[in-house]
């Protein structure tokens, strides 16, 4: 449909044409709404792109520089384009409009003729009309190449100035952070975030981020920009008459709507920007809509949040295909974001405009927590701030936006979980709305439930598309799912199994309470038949971590795993992997030699592990005990890479090495890991120190992950690679190393005490309730008082330990097990039979030729020896 | 399946137990190998076959290959129940078999196509006393 010369008659092909203008994240959600509904069905869609690339997630732009590629970012899915015939420019923007003949003409000089107009354009980067802007080192802050072109400059740069101290700016600022600049805020308003929190929310997030080694600069503003002879930024000078060296400047100081285009053909917009739309999201012309950050909505406002525009792009598919008018009635600009690690919600009247509103205030300086709610004459919640602990504002907003008075006493909301008195749930009324990013209420997730026949979240989730948007929400909806299961009758079920009626916590606590030591007791008293591959492993986990000893005594033995049974870790072929503990990932050059002797003299597979150790694969169960010999003689134990239990604590190399480093990660990661080493748990745990904000150790992906300050240690919990990754939070900063080892003796023994089943600490910390608030409570401020008793268990553990490879070769009744055939010891097992692959074994597959490793024999004995075969 | 119904006693370290192969018990393992709820592996000839003991004391036998990843493993699997059927769990996959008569209790066949049942025997303690001896297997 490409004419560069005559604009084409645009009703020549019969079908309806609409043109979107910008395939932004509203632009990408107006063509899936566009194509879902029916009276869409005959139209010809073409999109007009301005960027090289499609659609992408804007609001998570900050999480490219700690790793999300741009291909995770994506928003237009593989096929979408093709499947629906819609025709996408890239990288050829609109360059003008011509109303009177219906076309678009595009910088490449082409012209697209159209019944249907879309401006989706959304907006630009405002920066100060200053002097000096164009230096070299000054960046805006909106795209993947803006953040590529930051991430670029930021290696020769040592100083880095944010303009602005609003959402964005405080993002920007945190990536420079992370990327070992010395990072400055400047804000023109007297606080930070002006626009969302008020005093007091602001004088805390201020504390916040200046204890996370930014700067911030309030109530000052940008006067110059000063280049050095080369061009290149060297200082800003502010309204105050400083000067701040800097060789790197972001400016994040709001945006403004794109509306050019519209203004030049004749299009109204308003005062300060914006293309004036009525209700439907049409402009004067009534062939032309706009919609997300360009738009003037009728409310008077230029919404700058995605959740308003995906309400415009839902309006404006809808006027545009004829389906049931939803008219764009203004929007929640309710946010709740983390930055640089505090977490920041505001939500409804957050300022307490609303005439006759007061405020419930709790405001605790020390642990770093400001909530205020804003409560209305008639005693309905309007609005609030929360700053350093946002757990409950997945319940307090839908409540604020549902308006009407409250059940609940505001005190009681406002406290943190864990200080607020024990009462029910606090029920949500069902026009509140759950899911701002698709506007699903509480009564339409409890109808997906009661009429539509849904038993669990992830089939509400697909029934309403509530919670498929940011996320924010799907705790509350877990509890509104929940409740609605509940009060129809269907039990939510919890048991471990049909054996035990209990949660693993609740047997975890029986076991405790009632000092059941054996599996026998556990299940005569409390469950019933033989057990199984399920409650059997987790049993022998509560015992082990209750009331230590060796995992292989007694009756536990017949408890565990074949991998924790043989305490090593079953391939696929029936042999098993050797991982000695390495703690820290420091490692002698002896130590290095002396595992590869081992592995070369029993012919093993070696492969180094994400955990920075040394896994060697293909010995059979008869090897095990001597190749332990071999590395308990040369000062090695078990690393548990078997068990449901502490892995490793990874490290970087330090301040004794690194340039960079603020503190000894690498022997804070040898202290933890020879603390925890052998401490059983719900699910494995994984731990890093890093030595630096530039956390090279990853210590944000770990169950719990220490990251050194100038002043200290912070404390990340909750993280996770893997399957289902998340950003661990922040429980504790600039701790002490007594503190610090306090802390997590306690967390650790928290979640042992409370977690389900295969729970890891990610997902415990998203289930229980309260959440991270409520777990900082039990452990930082020991609200429950249990914290002596945590610390206690975690002694006693620490003080029982002993390497059970050792014990297990100490203990010729134990070693009787790493027999290949009972009634022929000594026999290898046939059928394991192996390849060579690039210079090492690899087990055999079906149809290949494999031989049986040559193997070094045992000599019976309590001491086993080797000789090579 | 078959079970003896010999009481333990202070004879108990000397049982042994037995499986039959169709045509004649062999003896292959003290019953004092085996941890109640768990197994052991044996060689039958060129067959491998794994033995357990249960809490109870009974004594079961099935073929060590687990149908599902090849691998002569069943004899490290874990002991249990489901409701009333006694089972075993494979530890490679977690298949779960009927102790009894050898069949999944998750899935009918094994990604090969073939059945997902294995091969049992029965088996039997047996004291020292009465036993047949087997000459070497």
């Amino acid at each position: 449909m490409t004419r560069p010369t005559a604009p084409p008659a645009p009703r020549h092909t019969g079908r309806r044409h609409v043109v979107l203008i910008g395939h932004g994240m509203v632009g990408q959600r107006f063509l899936e709404t566009l194509v879902a509904l029916p009276g869409a069905a005959g139209l010809r869609i073409t999109v007009l792109a301005e960027e090289p690339r499609p659609a992408y997630d804007r609001v998570h732009l900050t999480s490219w520089f700690s790793g999300t590629s741009a291909d995770e970012l994506k928003l237009c899915p593989p096929g979408f384009v093709a499947e629906h015939g819609i025709d996408l420019r890239l990288g050829d923007p609109a360059t003008a409009i011509d109303r009177a003949a219906r076309t678009v003409t595009t910088a490449s000089g082409a012209a697209f003729g159209y019944d249907t107009l879309v401006l989706a354009t959304g907006s630009y980067p405002f920066v100060p009309p200053v002097p000096g802007t164009d230096a070299a080192g000054c960046h805006v802050y909106r795209t993947l190449d803006d953040v590529a072109a930051i991430r670029a400059d930021a290696s020769g740069a040592r100083v880095g100035a944010v303009v602005g101290g609003g959402l964005l700016g405080l993002e920007a600022a945190g990536a420079l952070r992370a990327m070992g600049l010395e990072t400055h805020v400047v804000e023109f308003a007297p606080r930070l975030m002006a626009l969302q929190v008020d005093e007091g929310g602001g004088d805390l997030l201020r504390r916040k981020v200046e204890d996370l080694g930014v700067r911030v600069h309030t109530g000052v503003g940008t006067r110059a920009v000063l280049a050095d002879d080369a061009g290149r930024v060297r200082a800003m000078a502010l309204s105050d008459g400083g000067e701040l060296a800097a060789d790197l400047v972001v400016f994040s100081a709001g945006v403004r709507p794109r509306d050019q285009l519209a203004r030049e053909c004749g299009l109204p917009v308003g005062q300060r920007g914006g293309i004036v739309v009525d209700g439907e999201c049409r402009t004067r012309d009534p062939r032309v809509h706009a919609i997300g950050e360009c738009a003037l909505t009728s409310d008077g406002r230029v919404h700058g949040l995605v959740a308003p525009g995906y309400a415009m792009a839902e309006t404006a598919a809808r006027a545009v295909a004829g389906g049931e008018p939803a008219p764009f009635t203004g929007a929640d600009t309710s946010t709740e974001l983390k930055l640089l690690g505090v977490d920041v919600a505001s939500f409804g009247d957050a300022h307490g405009a609303t005439e006759g509103a007061r405020d419930v205030l709790y405001s605790d300086g020390r642990s770093g927590v400001y909530r205020k709610l804003v409560i209305g004459g008639d005693g309905a919640l309007l609005g609030g701030v929360l700053v350093g602990d946002t757990g409950s504002y997945g319940v307090l907003r839908p409540l604020a936006a549902a308006g009407r008075p409250l059940d609940t006493a505001p005190g009681q909301l406002v406290l943190p979980a864990g200080l607020a008195p024990a009462s029910g749930p606090v029920e949500l009324p069902d026009d509140a709305v759950v899911c701002s990013c698709h506007n699903v209420t509480t009564g339409r997730i409890r109808a997906a439930v009661a009429d539509d026949g849904c038993t669990s979240v992830p089939e509400v989730k697909k029934c309403t598309k509530a919670g498929t948007g940011c996320g924010s929400c799907v705790k509350v909806l877990g509890t509104v799912v929940d409740g609605e299961l509940a009060s129809r009758g269907v039990s939510v079920d919890d048991r471990l199994c049909e054996h035990f009626a209990h949660t693993r916590a609740e047997l975890y606590d029986i076991v405790r309470v009632k000092g059941v030591a054996t599996f026998s007791r556990l299940v005569e008293e409390h469950g019933t038949g033989e057990g199984c591959d399920v409650c059997k492993p987790v049993v022998a986990s509560i015992l082990a971590s209750l009331a230590g000893g060796h995992i292989l005594d007694g009756e536990q033995a017949a408890l565990q795993d074949t991998n924790d049974h043989f305490l090593a870790n079953l391939q696929r072929n029936g042999s098993y992997s050797v991982v000695p503990r390495v703690p820290g990932g420091e490692i002698t050059p002896e130590g290095l030699i002396t595992i590869g002797e081992i592995a070369r003299d029993f012919g093993l597979y070696t492969k180094i592990t994400g955990g920075q150790r040394i896994d060697m694969f293909g010995a059979a169960v008869d090897q095990l005990p001597a190749i332990w010999r071999r590395l308990v003689d040369a000062g090695f134990e078990s690393g548990h890479a078997y068990g449901k239990a502490l892995r490793t604590v990874k490290s970087c190399v330090g301040q004794a090495w690194c340039r960079y480093g603020v503190q000894d990660s690498a022997a804070l990661a040898i202290e933890l890991e020879l603390r925890y080493r052998g401490l059983r748990s719900p699910h494995k745990l994984k731990s890093a120190v890093s030595g630096c904000a530039r956390e090279c150790a990853e210590a944000q992906g770990k169950d719990f992950g220490v990251i050194a300050t100038s002043s200290g240690w912070n404390l990340y919990v909750g993280g996770n690679g893997g399957m289902a990754p998340r950003h661990a939070d922040l429980l504790a900063q600039d701790l002490d190393h007594d503190t610090l080892v306090r802390i997590i003796d306690r967390f650790l023994m928290f979640y042992i005490r409370t977690a389900d089943r295969l729970e890891r600490t990610s997902t415990w910390l998203e289930r229980i309730e309260g959440g991270l608030g409520h777990v900082r409570a039990v452990v930082v401020d020991d609200s429950l008082g249990i914290c002596a008793d945590l610390e206690e268990l975690m002694a006693r553990h620490v003080g029982a330990y002993e390497d059970e490879w050792a014990a297990t070769l100490a203990d010729p009744d134990r070693l009787r097990r790493f027999t290949s055939f009972v009634n022929a010891p000594g026999t290898p097992d046939p059928a394991v039979t192996f390849v060579t692959e690039r210079g090492q074994i690899r087990p055999a597959r079906a149809g290949e030729h494999g031989t049986p490793l040559p193997r070094p024999v045992l000599i019976g004995g309590d001491r086993v020896e080797v000789r090579t075969a | 399946m078959t079970m003896t119904t010999t009481s333990r006693g202070p004879r108990a370290a000397l049982e042994q137990v037995e499986i039959h192969d169709g045509r004649r018990w062999h003896r292959v393992c003290e019953l004092a190998d085996l941890v109640p709820g768990r197994g052991a592996a044996v060689l039958l000839g060129t067959e491998q076959v794994a033995v357990f003991r249960d809490r109870s004391g009974t004594v079961y036998a099935v073929a060590n290959r687990d149908p599902f990843s090849g691998a002569q493993v069943m004899s490290r699997g874990l002991l249990g129940s489901r409701g009333p059927v006694p089972t075993l769990a494979s530890p490679m996959y977690k298949h779960v078999f009927d102790l009894r008569d050898g069949r999944c209790l998750d899935e009918d066949a094994a990604p090969d196509g073939s059945p997902a049942v294995l091969r049992v025997w029965p088996a039997r303690r047996a004291t020292a006393a009465v036993s047949v001896h087997t000459e070497g297997v």
